[in-house]
């Protein structure tokens, strides 16, 4: 009796759900949207938010190459004047044609937030829409990197907006979403935190190549991809057994079982480059003031434990000691050996003792509500336990550990020792843009070090005029990074997407994009 | 004009109704159950196979073996070792949130009961308390000292104190129309000796019964506080935690929540039961009307 | 009457004004930065002082806790930090799932704790009772979210009789609401069986003891009317009082089952901005529960005049 009233009301909702005869992609992704403004804030899920509604002029193919997207430019002999050259029929959501004013007026914003923009205004000379469709870019001196950087897919690409919006000061967040890409943002139906829906925007002209990460043509086939969240990975996996959901972006690795033997589930890896997990040292507080004892911190490590218990099963995860990335053009390993393969342990004692370690414990910030940041610390502890550090893990939320870990202060007094972080592999793989290769004291990123070598490796890297040389810099940064422990590399990392069988051609971009794929019913 | 159900004594038939026939037999099941699981928990350090922290993550997940009779967990620790040790700080949880509750209510309850002056003040403070719902409040306040053990019991406690205050200053006001107690006061007996001989005994048995309660459901609060992301830390295992770091693996590895569960909900079922049993027998009236 | 349910009414003014304090003040002291939370992982100290100072976090408490009463007393909720949409449209988004999910509760708790109360009193001291009571305490011993997961587990993956997660409103049909609402509120549902069956066992066995009940037995009455006309009717007012207290308790299960079942009602919300130290967000949805807490126990204080002819103000 019950099973019959519960199958009519099953048939019901069912009804209910062809009653609408557009396609609809239903997506869980790695975390809520709450952010809408791409330009204030570097977390991914507003970065890939952004890609959905906006556009960029440069875009970055899957050979890490910049390649036309908006625009087309042309670069003077002397490499000091970039002409970008809009192409035709830019136009955006609110029906407004897309005008060389509102890409300089989005450029000059962010490039008050992003670094990467910073090193490029402190060579500009000037900035300039010289007509409708023209931007002219000119600098005091060549940069090499110049598309690199207008291109990245992170930390900040520079999305382009309507002049108005890019006027808002660049520490407030935007008010109106109007962008120029392929899908539209439906205010209306936006939920913070847990819903976010987006509709083909059907003025959108795509380029005539084929698409290629962040590149090439956005062909929309779908009219309307709506993101949810969920908190919970295992109600995403049932969701999507019982076809409530058609993707989940990241996949826990231990849930995978429970999707194998589905005939309408695929579960894949979308982008082999991953993620990279990392730990950062304090530099201003004992004991990680002491170069040794950073370094006995580095030998204590090895990384399979860590993702082992993170991610699980070893064919998402690789133990990588390259601080760009293992699969990137500058990858090297230097210095990272007892990383990869353990064994570091008693040369890790031998240099606490050396340093004369006096048993001062590490204050070890162990985030709970990250599921991607909960295991490292509690191996890492375990760790340097056994190398002999005297380890305090001390677990907070996330809201409270990135307020920590910005605070200078002593351990014993609101600071912190050490924390672990994840970043996405192409947001690492430039020494200019790793945050982590920062060595300017207080302008650093967290952690602080004031390291003046890396700081004039980085120049060398940044005046080398080709790939071999910069390859030849970027192993010398490799060496010097772990050898002051900059940072320790713990390993990379991949976690798969799942998807029901009637969606097709998505995508092995790293920013996960909704152009190109296919719904069947 | 009936008498009036005051609003401050809504509790009073909760309480009242929180209560079983005392058949011996699951009271003494209870008892010997709870017994066995504090004896089990307090000797955890010596008879748990493993150290609840030495970790393999290489061998993680595992199934029941003769080495971890429960398995492993996600960082390859082993289960058993876990779910014994966790229970020892479970049980403190409890005891500590109930000592501290009750003391603090019994303090807060009896100046507000006593002194005319303050009991306005009082009530609507704890008025204010007590509308805001437990969980969120015991969330904030972990938020605010950060995820510790202390700050756990203080989060548990706090909500709770309203409670007992309210509880407390119903016994006392009803006790203070006794003749003996106008008669102490009318005597000039000093207040300390009023409030120590008169008007604190009224307090214990519905303390104490109360005291059982905060305890079962402390552990609960503490299980649901971990599970929400405002727990203590992984490196001091509590069935709580416990719970909430296998329910990502629910579906794989259900152990990870069922054996936790099963020792929670026991220990709080036998603490209940004991609750209701000392109820009866510290409330003769109610015992005899309800039989 | 009239006298005591202003005086009743006017008193909820000070508590919410103590309700708003404590809740301002516990917020400001907890460490975290809304602003830390939107710049991300790359923005540097002086960024993060610029979007705090544009955000007015940078003012003195008193100067924003009366900019936030002023804000509250023009009907206005704020805005939250991290998304800038207005708190109200987030509340209202996302408080139908909510409340239909507790009132579902209530109405299921009563329809099973009910009957199983009175049965458990009528047959004092059978199987019946003992059975009736185990499962009472019961309900009070297992976490919710452990509930939730064994109904998930039995009903939506073994049984497929209900989809896992989500939530349709009452709009999209009573089918689609009852096919996402129903598993949610029998969770929901088990520490107010338990609550409900113990409160109407115990009343009922005390009412059943009275002489009034002896003599519409000895007058020959059918049973039926003795249990539900005569006595039920006089245990009814402290079930009230248990649906009334007990609101606290659903507020806190609805928090968990909110993420279990993953349902977009106010208790994640809540729960999400206390992560995220949206403090406009936090303030107002612990007011507005408190509120909502108050004003619940206020009307079955007030109500009691009508189930209980002997109370009278």
């Amino acid at each position: 009796m019950f099973n019959r009233l519960t199958a009519s009301l099953l048939a019901s909702t069912l009804l209910a759900g062809t009653a609408w005869a557009e396609t609809t992609i239903t997506a869980v992704m790695h975390s809520g949207l709450r952010v809408l403004d791409p330009i204030i804030t570097t977390a991914h899920i507003s970065r890939n938010h952004a890609y959905m509604i906006y556009d960029v002029l440069v875009a970055q193919d899957s050979d890490f190459q910049p390649q036309p997207q908006m625009a087309d430019w042309t670069v003077s002999d002397d490499r000091l004047i970039y002409t970008f050259t809009l192409r035709e029929g830019l136009t955006f959501h609110d029906g407004a044609p897309v005008t060389a004013a509102d890409a300089v007026a989005s450029l000059n914003r962010w490039s008050e937030r992003d670094a990467g923009g910073q090193v490029i205004m402190d060579r500009t000379a000037s900035l300039e829409a010289t007509d409708e469709r023209t931007i002219t870019w000119t600098l005091t001196e060549p940069f090499v990197p110049m598309l690199d950087v207008l291109s990245k897919q992170s930390a900040i690409p520079p999305f382009i907006m309507p002049a108005r919006v890019a006027e808002t000061p660049a520490d407030e967040a935007i008010t109106e979403y109007v962008g120029s890409g392929p899908f539209r943002f439906v205010e209306a139906e936006f939920q913070p935190g847990l819903k976010v829906v987006y509709e083909k925007f059907d003025e959108y002209v795509p380029r005539e190549e084929p698409a290629s990460w962040m590149a090439g043509g956005k062909v929309v086939n779908v009219d309307r991809v709506e993101w949810v969240n969920m908190p919970d990975v295992q109600t995403a996996v049932n969701a999507l057994s019982s076809g409530e959901i058609d993707y989940i972006e990241a996949m826990q690795v231990d849930l995978i079982p429970l999707l194998e033997g589905d005939p309408n589930v695929v579960v894949e890896v979308r982008e082999p480059t991953g993620m990279q997990t990392m730990t950062r040292m304090n530099f201003l507080h004992p004991p990680f003031d002491n170069p040794q004892v950073r370094q006995a911190a580095l030998k204590a490590i090895t990384q399979e434990p860590v993702l082992a218990a993170m991610v699980g099963n070893p064919e998402y995860y690789q133990v990588c000691g390259a601080i760009l990335g293992c699969g990137t053009p500058l990858e090297s390993t230097g210095g990272s050996e007892t990383l990869v393969q353990g064994g570091g342990t008693d040369e890790a004692r031998a240099l606490l003792e050396e340093a004369g370690y006096d048993g001062t414990p590490v204050v070890l910030l162990a985030p709970t509500d990250m599921v991607a940041l909960v295991t490292q610390p509690v191996v890492i502890s375990q760790a340097l336990r056994e190398a002999g550090f005297q380890v305090e893990l001390q677990p907070m939320d996330w809201q409270t550990l990135v307020t920590r870990r910005a605070s200078q202060a002593a351990p014993s007094e609101g600071g912190w020792n050490i924390f672990v972080t994840n970043w996405m592999v192409p947001e690492i793989s430039n020494p200019i843009s790793n945050p982590m290769l920062n060595g300017r004291g207080d302008d650093a990123w967290f952690g602080w070090p004031t390291d003046e070598a890396i700081e004039a490796l980085k120049e060398e890297f940044i005046d080398a005029s080709d790939a071999e040389t910069q390859a030849e810099v970027a192993a010398r940064i490799q060496d010097h990074a772990l050898e002051n422990g900059l940072l320790i590399p713990l390993g990379q990392y991949t976690l798969p997407q799942a998807r029901r069988t009637t969606i097709t051609g998505m995508l092995d971009s790293p920013v996960p994009v909704f152009w190109g794929i296919q719904k069947t019913e | 004009m009936a008498q009036i159900p005051q609003p401050t004594s809504a509790m009073q038939p909760v309480l009242r109704a929180l209560r079983l026939p005392a058949f011996g037999i699951g009271t003494k099941l209870a008892a010997l159950i709870l017994a066995v699981i504090v004896v089990l928990t307090m000797l955890s350090g010596w008879i748990a196979p493993h150290d609840p922290l030495s970790m393999n993550p290489m061998l993680r997940l595992q199934d029941p073996s003769a080495a971890h009779p429960l398995g492993t967990d996600n960082f390859g620790r082993d289960i058993l070792s876990r779910v014994l040790i966790g229970g020892q700080l479970s049980l403190i949880i409890g005891i500590a949130t109930a000592a501290v509750a009750v003391l603090l209510g019994l303090i807060i309850g009896l100046i507000a009961g006593f002194f005319r002056t303050a009991d306005a003040i009082i009530m609507r403070a704890m008025d204010a308390l007590m509308a805001i719902p437990s969980i969120l409040l015991a969330i904030a306040l972990v938020a605010l000292n950060g995820p510790s053990v202390g700050s756990v019991i203080a989060a548990i406690t706090i909500p709770e104190i309203p409670r007992v205050v309210r509880l407390v200053r119903a016994v006392i006001l009803s006790a203070r129309e006794e003749p003996y107690v106008e008669a102490a006061i009318a005597l000039g007996t000093s207040m300390p000796k009023i409030l120590v001989r008169h008007l604190v005994p009224n307090t214990l048995a519905p303390l104490i019964v109360q005291g059982t309660y905060i305890l079962a459901s402390a552990i609960l609060t503490e299980a649901i506080l971990s599970f929400l992301g405002a727990g203590v830390s992984t490196e001091t295992p509590t069935w709580g935690n416990i719970m909430a770091e296998g329910r990502l693996f629910f579906r794989i590895k259900p152990e990870l929540i069922l054996y936790p569960g099963i020792a929670l909900s026991l220990c709080i079922l036998s603490i209940n039961l004991l609750g209701d049993a000392a109820r009866d027998m510290l409330d003769p009236r109610l015992k005899k009307r309800a039989g | 009457m009239l006298g005591y349910i202003l005086r009743r009414c006017l008193a909820v003014i000070p508590v919410m004004l103590l309700v708003a304090i404590f809740v301002f003040l516990l917020l400001r002291l907890t460490p975290g930065d809304p602003a830390a939370i939107i710049a991300g992982d790359m923005a540097t100290p002086a960024q993060l002082e610029r979007i705090r100072a544009a955000m007015g976090l940078n003012d003195p408490i008193h100067i924003q806790f009366i900019g936030w009463v002023g804000q509250l007393l023009r009907g206005d909720l704020g805005v939250s930090l991290i998304s800038n949409t207005p708190v109200a449209t987030m509340v209202a988004d996302r408080i139908a799932p909510t409340l239909s999910i507790a009132v579902l509760t209530i109405l299921i708790s009563v329809a099973i704790a009910v009957p199983m109360g009175v049965l458990a009193a009528w047959k004092h001291r059978s199987a019946a009772d003992y059975a009736v009571m185990t499962f009472s305490v019961l309900g009070f011993s297992v976490p919710v979210f452990v509930i939730g997961y064994l109904f998930i587990l039995i009903f939506s993956l073994r049984l497929g009789w209900f989809p896992v997660q989500g939530f349709q409103p009452l709009s999209a049909g009573l089918g689609a609401f009852l096919s996402t609402a129903f598993l949610p509120a029998l969770t929901l549902s088990t520490i107010y069986v338990a609550l409900i069956a113990r409160m109407t066992r115990a009343n009922m066995l005390e009412v059943l003891g009275e002489d009034y009940i002896r003599t519409a037995r000895a007058k020959g009455a059918p049973e039926r009317r003795v249990l539900f006309r005569h006595a039920f009717r006089n245990a009814a007012v402290p079930i009230l009082t248990v649906i009334g207290t007990g609101f606290a308790l659903l507020i806190g299960g609805v928090v968990v089952t909110e993420t279990v079942f993953n349902i977009p009602g106010i208790g994640r919300l809540t729960v999400d901005a206390i992560l995220a130290r949206d403090y406009p967000v936090i303030q107002a949805m612990i007011l507005l529960t408190s509120f909502f807490y108050v004003l619940v126990n206020l009307l079955i204080d007030l109500s009691y005049s009508l189930f209980d002819p002997r109370i009278r103000y």
